[in-house]
């Protein structure tokens, strides 16, 4: 039986969504992409039809090797298990280590205080609690990566770490966080965007980028 | 980062509990904490990131202190919310605990989760599966010895 080509749902500017996109992309694992709009409709990801897909009602949702998988990282850990070249953790376990603390820190500490479903209940002041939240957990990362980094977060070789930063700075940029006061976060942030797996699902370049925002 | 857990181990400082979990499963790998079969390991890191990432940081201490006076509406709704979609995915995942009959990290998310439940009040009554699987872990005697009842820095009012 031929295996069918995974299905992501993705919002283009979804950050979480664009983690898996870009490891994808770095593995050379070709997809179908199907659009959720997270704004339009109420956000179509609280559709009957997409919560049967995902309790969480959340993107990104992969379905692959028959399974259905949500939770950036867990499917990301799944790649890595079962297609693991080119490989996104180090071999050594303190380095593994570091780059989930990374991943984690930004993943758990940062992105899910500023995501949609929290600013629509903080109301008027989103922006403000957006850039607080963003802004404290940079300051720490900052200090982290003076520890781990070489040309990327950890090391010089792309990790699970760098795939979480680059969406993140992108999530910054958009809530106008004055990024001056993280210099090792912006350099490798420029230095990660030049690679093509980052170009390539950047979400100015999604089948759902709307045309203002298109590359 | 300004948190906790921090581990010191092995001449290196990690933080991030999943992420010193991962270290811990992968230098000491008896009893394992995560299942051989990779489908089944990337259930077990869903269900762990589920409440690691989507529930638990949304109404730890830092943010309820910035949400003020409806704090714990705010910590209730989150972990309902959190906890409605946990029990659907348990369905097609749980056998004795959250994923099969094998104790793992999500199970280690799960019961501190339920204790945060209890302690804002939480109706738990939507959510059986849950409750089962974390009667059934407490059991068990890491859960009972690591409970925040039983630690050294436990108030004396609320030591077991």
């Amino acid at each position: 039986m031929a295996s069918e080509k995974p299905i992501l749902y993705s919002y283009f500017r979804s950050s979480c969504s664009w983690r898996v996109r870009i490891a994808l992309a770095l593995k050379g694992i070709s997809y179908d992409l199907v659009p959720v709009n997270l704004v339009k409709d109420g956000g179509q990801q609280f559709s009957a039809e997409f919560k049967a897909l995902n309790p969480m009602k959340q993107v990104p949702t992969l379905k692959i090797d028959g399974i259905t998988l949500s939770q950036s990282l867990a499917i990301i850990h799944y790649l890595e298990e079962t297609r693991p070249n080119p490989r996104l953790l180090p071999q050594d376990p303190k380095k593994r280590a570091q780059v989930r603390m990374i991943a984690d820190h930004i993943a758990s500490g940062i992105q899910p205080l500023q995501n949609l479903g929290i600013l629509k209940q903080i109301g008027e002041r989103k922006t403000e609690w957006a850039q607080n939240c963003i802004a404290s957990g940079f300051q720490a990362l900052e200090q982290i990566l003076q520890h781990t980094a070489g040309c990327y977060c950890v090391g010089d070789e792309v990790s699970m770490a760098d795939l979480c930063l680059v969406p993140q700075v992108a999530n910054a940029e958009r809530f106008k966080v004055d990024m001056g006061p993280y210099p090792t976060i912006t350099r490798i942030n420029k230095a990660l965007l030049e690679l093509e797996a980052f170009k390539v699902s950047h979400p100015c370049r999604q089948p759902d980028t709307p045309a203002e925002l298109r590359a | 980062m300004k948190q906790v857990p921090t581990l010191k181990i092995d001449g290196i400082t990690l933080s991030q509990s999943l992420a010193i979990i991962h270290y811990l499963e992968e230098t000491r790998p008896n009893p394992r904490l995560l299942p051989q079969d990779p489908k089944k390991r990337a259930q077990v890191r869903m269900i762990a990131d589920h409440i690691a990432s989507g529930i638990q940081p949304l109404q730890n201490l830092g943010i309820l202190k910035q949400i003020g006076e409806r704090k714990t509406e705010w910590a209730q709704n989150c972990i309902a919310s959190g906890f409605q979609a946990l029990e659907q995915i348990l369905q097609h995942t749980a056998g004795c605990y959250c994923v099969g009959d094998e104790v793992s990290m999500a199970d280690l998310c799960l019961v501190p989760q339920v204790a945060n439940a209890e302690r804002f009040k939480v109706d738990m009554g939507p959510y059986p599966t849950i409750t089962r699987i974390n009667k059934a872990l407490l059991e068990l005697e890491a859960f009972k010895v690591s409970h925040p009842c039983r630690q050294p820095d436990t108030p004396a009012e609320l030591r077991a």
